[in-house]
């Protein structure tokens, strides 16, 4: 059987900040229609993966490739990058999610207004379009970030803790929405550190200690071992480390 | 009692052509330094509008020296003084230990500082008071053209650039992810900062301009939840307070530039006080809440 080509291509890639690698000698594949979580403990270089993967970082040694060309990402902040004081209507800050087709000058149209509403109808939100960005509770905000999301309609989804601080009923539902958007045909990249969660909905798992723990199956990465491998991993950063002379490793 | 009203609020303007431009001048200053000054507030840069402000007057006084009391030359030197300060501020803050808000308030001492020193060991005899707190009532038809095209020039680009403004504010790590416009927003939006200073500076001085900028769109914060509606609320309070400090002004005889900001800061007080989200509503009713 001839396996597709991957979406997404990591070769010993090194990821970090002044030159401290934060995600070191990663490789592996991301294939389409993936349902991946990326777990680890705090300090793993899990959302710098994803800074990588949305080219925002620019990578200290390897290469992310595209073999299947250029595609759509799309991204779920983490609620701190947000400036919530900001007066806007939760209808206007959906909206948003249609800059990829619009751009910053186009207009809206009847027909896009409408999307939006279907958007926030799909996260539950419908009734909140004149509320106030600033007026949403915790989980409230992080299901119209999920409605931007899916304006946005992008074929590589990248989820920076979605579920941090949700209530069960905003996650079982944000769950399950992230479940349909797979069996549509997305591509998701989670941010997780739930692991009742990663095992009961995500299939792929890619356990990371800035160093690679393991990637693949769930069932077979989340064992007790790898996860004791990923607490033993290192402390800060080490102003006095020597430069890095490992050769790459084997692809996942 | 009618003509009492006319005589206290219209017939200064109608009798005198000087007040009439004043006006004039602080409408294009209302209508275009104001919605600047709301995003401003909105991207928690109010401070950065003071120091670029004070960075003005080095540059006019450069301009004096070189050209004398020349419109263009003044204008021309506090564009560029303003500028430099406005983006080595922010450039430093990114590529030194020290933040944004500390290297403003270095070059807004340095800047005034120097400002003082070029104006006061010139022989020719420059008003200093002049610089600092403006001459709306000296406006000329040259000033007043200059005025309505900063106004025109804002009022589109701030059109143009809304959206990437919004989202520069509320969520910039979106808009980097989407689009090449975040740095040349922020480009922009210094830019509109500083030729609205500088417009500023032309009626009300160095140290007066960032009032009508700022003072606005803090009161309007109080009356309104929505850009659209802060917007509004915040053109519309300048306009108020100009022409009423020019009323204050002109009925007793008190220099115009403070007049007006003093009398912005009123608002200021009215809606602290007043204002939908004012103090007030808390104090009266402290223990209701709402049903839903």
């Amino acid at each position: 059987m001839v396996q597709e080509q991957p979406l997404v291509c990591l070769e010993n890639l090194t990821l970090g900040y002044e030159k401290h690698p934060a995600v070191h000698h990663l490789s592996g594949h991301i294939y389409s229609q993936d349902l991946l979580a990326v777990v680890g403990p705090n300090g793993a270089g899990k959302s710098t993966l994803l800074k990588g993967l949305m080219q925002e970082l620019r990578p200290l040694g390897g290469r992310i490739g595209w073999p299947q060309g250029k595609i759509s990402v799309a991204y779920l902040p983490q609620r701190s990058g947000l400036n919530l004081d900001f007066p806007l209507t939760v209808e206007d800050f959906v909206s948003l999610g249609h800059w990829p087709r619009l751009g910053a000058f186009a207009a809206f149209s009847g027909k896009r207004r409408q999307q939006v509403r279907g958007a926030m109808e799909a996260v539950g939100m419908q009734g909140f379009e004149q509320a106030s960005l600033e007026s949403l509770s915790g989980g409230q905000l992080q299901r119209i970030l999920f409605a931007r999301l899916l304006l946005e309609d992008a074929q590589l989804l990248l989820l920076d803790e979605p579920f941090a601080a949700v209530d069960e009923q905003t996650t079982s539902d944000l769950l399950h929405l992230v479940q349909q958007l797979n069996r549509e045909g997305k591509t998701l990249v989670a941010v997780l550190h739930d692991l009742h969660q990663v095992r009961e909905y995500f299939p792929q798992t890619l356990l990371l200690a800035r160093d690679l723990v393991d990637w693949g199956p769930t069932v077979s990465v989340l064992t007790q071992d790898n996860l004791e491998k990923a607490r033993g991993m290192r402390g800060p950063f080490d102003p006095l480390a020597d430069v890095c002379e490992t050769q790459p490793g084997s692809a996942h | 009692m009618l003509d009492v009203l006319y005589q206290a609020l219209l017939a200064p303007f109608i009798d005198f052509g000087f007040m009439r431009r004043a006006l004039v001048g602080c409408l294009a200053l209302s209508s275009s330094a104001t919605p600047v000054g709301v995003f401003l507030m909105l991207r928690r840069m109010s401070l950065t509008g003071d120091a670029v402000a004070h960075a003005i007057l080095p540059g006019a006084a450069l301009g004096y020296m070189v050209a004398g009391l020349s419109l263009g030359a003044m204008t021309l030197g506090g564009l560029m003084a303003g500028w430099i300060v406005a983006l080595l501020a922010g450039g430093l803050a990114r590529i030194t230990v020290l933040k944004e808000d500390a290297n403003l308030a270095v070059f807004y001492l340095l800047s005034l500082a120097l400002g003082v020193l070029l104006v006061s060991t010139q022989n020719r005899n420059i008003d200093l008071l002049h610089l600092l707190f403006g001459s709306v009532l000296a406006l000329n038809n040259e000033a007043l053209v200059l005025l309505a095209a900063i106004a025109t020039l804002t009022l589109i680009l701030l059109a143009v650039f809304l959206r990437p403004l919004i989202l520069e504010c509320l969520d910039p790590g979106f808009l980097k992810r989407h689009s090449r416009l975040g740095t040349l927003t922020h480009l922009v939006f210094l830019a509109l900062v500083v030729l609205n200073l500088v417009a500023g500076f032309q009626a009300l001085g160095t140290l007066m301009a960032v009032g009508i900028m700022i003072l606005p769109a803090t009161a309007a914060r109080f009356w309104a939840r929505q850009l659209d509606q802060l917007l509004v609320v915040a053109v519309g309070l300048a306009v108020l307070g100009s022409w009423s400090g020019l009323l204050l002004s002109w009925h007793w005889d008190l220099p115009t530039g403070p007049a007006i900001i003093l009398m912005l800061g009123c608002l200021h007080l009215i809606s602290l006080f007043l204002g939908r989200d004012g103090l007030l509503k808390r104090w009266i009713h402290p223990a209701k809440h709402l049903t839903s």
